[in-house]
């Protein structure tokens, strides 16, 4: 296309967080080769924390209006910014909480927060693509990252078999991704979703590209861990280092949330809203019963926050299946309240020692509230909200997602969605149970750190002072989903 | 002259890729997977595409197929035993090819009903493919280009991080230390009187 192609404009200044990262994470690199110990690695660690945030503040402060860059295939707007500032805070904070956890198993090497910040780097690029290809960079450059990261303690047969897993299905759907973005491109002749979307528009939509859309669903269906393409999830999550786990269950369900919403809002424009109307609600479906019905027989809480965000994908997809601006906020807003939840939920099991070894069983958690009064105090409340009982966060969460769906007239879908909430608020409170009626387990390892407390007690705070306002989360959303106004 | 430089690259490439799954030696296999390499490159030739054909000779010859050789010949698997376990993957395999046959022609068909842009490969901007590529991969697609580098740099940071291990008692070569050795260090000399051991 190379002369109906705009003159190529870098615009370098919207793509100013991810410049800064991409160039940082180099320069780390090179801090740690040549500084090969453990205060270098240690050094290293710090200094990405400080990189992530400064990136974060930079996305934050990277206001104004939609803007292109590289050409067209890098889009910094409302919604990038959004999920930017939460994927890079929410990355430096897992680091925060996993540096107690990796020095302990000697884990701590330079190269885990290098690639660490290379994986948000790959998610800040997933929100900002305005393109097919930019789309597929970002997804592999996130996606490869993790693969390494889930098999990253090479000594546990465990956590090598999550790390292959993890790299067979994913490289698997990313095979499933392209073939459908090659549909697309053979049905519109382009790969930026502007020139897609007004392609679309001027004709019916054919068999290519509805054949091109169901795949590349598929495709991201496998990133979000939604139903019937979960089946990696459980096992990944119990596999692989904690921090590790509680880093997938953050940060990359935000980016591969809000990818799946820009191809589907921008790519497949208003037009197409009927044809992947079905698809999505489907996968919502099937993700909130997977999710509800395989948690209650677990007995491992990394197992069961596998579920229990198969099931929370599957109500941000009821969100998402609306299709109209209500729908991406609700979007939004979701997944800012899920990874806030998650964190402080990881914030504690990162603290589960006993005599040196990481507990991952539920049963370890019974009597907590005997030993540990704040901290079970704090689970409850998380737990409460990721039931989503008002008036909690939780709560506030599904009422966007429920509502865009209402306006939507997605009825049947709002049925089964209250069915699974019901099921799944049984192994939430079974857990709130176990805490607090059961007979106290022999205690963990010694104080828990100042870390681990914060984040617990803040994210366990938001759940609380939510409904003040929504914190002003609610607002920023409905601002940056203004650009899918119609 | 045209047509007959294409029914003997495709008919060998053909032959080849079938003997890559019918050879008894895994060797053989591979290849064959050379020569099937080999006649794809020529057909790639024939359409304008010799960029893709050079790329197929150097990454897939080059690289993949020597990779495979490596592999072959490292691994300690009984091929003879999961040779004689094809009739149990033959209706599963078909079955995919099936679909994968129907999927492409039901493509082609959604695809030939567009409009279509004529666009004779290579000569419609008056170079050459490589030219042409050379002209868009640091303009238009900088951004893919770049993005392709660091993803590149994860799989190398990961194949190191998950394989290199520091072990001790290794006996490595330090180009330095060879260096730096002069005779007053290295060399110590002997008086051995006759008839004497040291």
């Amino acid at each position: 296309m190379l002369t109906t192609s705009p003159t190529p404009v870098l615009n370098l200044a919207a793509a100013a967080p991810e410049l800064l990262l991409a160039i940082g994470a180099l320069a780390l690199l090179m801090v740690g080769v040549f500084r090969q110990n453990q205060a270098g690695a240690l050094l290293v660690h710090w200094l990405t924390v400080g990189l992530l945030t400064l990136a974060g503040i930079a996305a934050f402060l990277g206001g104004g209006d939609t803007q292109y860059a590289f050409g067209g295939v890098f889009v910094s707007d409302g919604v990038s910014r959004f999920a930017k500032v939460f994927i890079f805070f929410g990355t430096a904070i897992i680091l925060i909480l996993s540096r107690q956890y990796m020095q302990r198993a000697k884990l701590l090497i330079f190269e885990f927060p290098v690639l660490v910040a290379l994986a948000a780097l790959g998610m800040a690029m997933m929100v900002s693509s305005a393109d097919l290809i930019a789309l597929y960079m970002g997804l592999e450059l996130q996606s490869l990252s993790l693969y390494v990261l889930a098999s990253f303690r090479r000594d546990s047969v465990r956590s090598t078999e999550a790390g292959l897993k993890y790299f067979v299905l994913g490289a698997l759907s990313s095979g499933l991704l392209l073939f459908g973005a090659s549909f697309v491109y053979g049905a519109t002749v382009s790969t930026e979703f502007v020139v897609i979307a007004e392609r679309i528009a001027e004709g019916e939509p054919n068999v290519g590209l509805v054949i091109g859309l169901a795949f590349v669903l598929a495709g991201l269906a496998f990133k979000i861990s939604a139903a019937p393409f979960h089946m990696w999830t459980p096992d990944v999550y119990e596999g692989a280092p904690t921090p590790i786990t509680a880093f997938m269950a953050t940060a990359p369900k935000m980016a591969a949330a809000v990818l799946m919403v820009r191809v589907l809002y921008d790519g497949f424009g208003p037009t197409m809203v009927p044809e992947w109307q079905q698809i999505v609600s489907f996968l919502a479906a099937a993700s909130m019963l997977v999710g509800s019905i395989a948690a209650i027989g677990q007995t491992d809480i990394k197992r069961l926050m596998a579920y229990s965000s198969i099931g929370h994908m599957g109500f941000a997809l009821v969100g998402m299946a609306a299709g109209t601006e209500a729908g991406a906020t609700s979007v939004l807003v979701y997944l800012a309240i899920y990874m806030t939840m998650n964190l402080g939920v990881f914030a504690y099991i990162l603290t589960m020692r006993r005599n040196d070894v990481a507990m991952t069983k539920i049963s370890d958690l019974s009597g907590l509230w005997q030993r540990d009064g704040f901290s079970a105090l704090c689970l409850t409340v998380l737990m409460f909200s990721l039931a989503g009982i008002p008036p909690l966060a939780g709560f506030w969460a599904k009422w966007y997602t429920f509502g865009a769906a209402v306006e939507a007239g997605l009825i049947w879908l709002l049925v089964i969605a209250t069915v699974a909430a019901v099921i799944s608020a049984f192994y939430y409170l079974r857990l709130v149970k176990i805490m607090v009626f059961d007979e106290a387990a022999e205690g963990f390892d010694g104080p828990m750190g100042g870390e681990f407390r914060a984040v617990l007690g803040l994210s366990a705070a938001v759940m609380i002072l939510f409904v003040i306002g929504g914190l002003g989360v609610t607002e920023m959303a409905a601002d940056a989903a203004t650009i899918y106004a119609r | 002259m045209q047509a007959v430089a294409f029914y003997m690259f495709s008919i060998v490439a053909v032959i080849a890729g079938t003997l890559v799954v019918f050879a008894r030696n895994p060797v053989h296999s591979v290849l064959w997977l050379i020569l099937a390499f080999f006649s794809t490159a020529g057909l790639f030739v024939m359409m304008g595409a010799e960029f893709l054909a050079m790329l197929l000779m150097i990454i897939y010859v080059g690289a993949v197929a020597v990779l495979f050789l490596f592999v072959v010949m490292m691994l300690d698997i009984d091929f003879a035993e999961l040779r004689g376990r094809v009739a149990q993957y033959l209706p599963l395999g078909l079955a995919i090819g099936v679909i994968l046959v129907i999927q492409l022609s039901v493509g082609f068909a959604a695809w030939t009903g567009m409009e279509q842009e004529n666009i004779e490969p290579g000569a419609v901007y008056g170079m050459t493919n490589a030219h042409a590529l050379g002209s868009v991969v640091y303009t238009r697609y900088v951004y893919a280009f770049q993005a392709a580098g660091l993803i590149l740099l994860v799989a190398m940071v990961g194949a190191i991080v998950l394989t290199l291990r520091h072990r001790e008692g290794v006996k490595k070569q330090n180009v330095l230390e060879q260096m730096y050795r002069d005779p007053q260090t290295a060399v110590e000399l002997k008086d051995v009187r006759p008839g004497q051991s040291l």
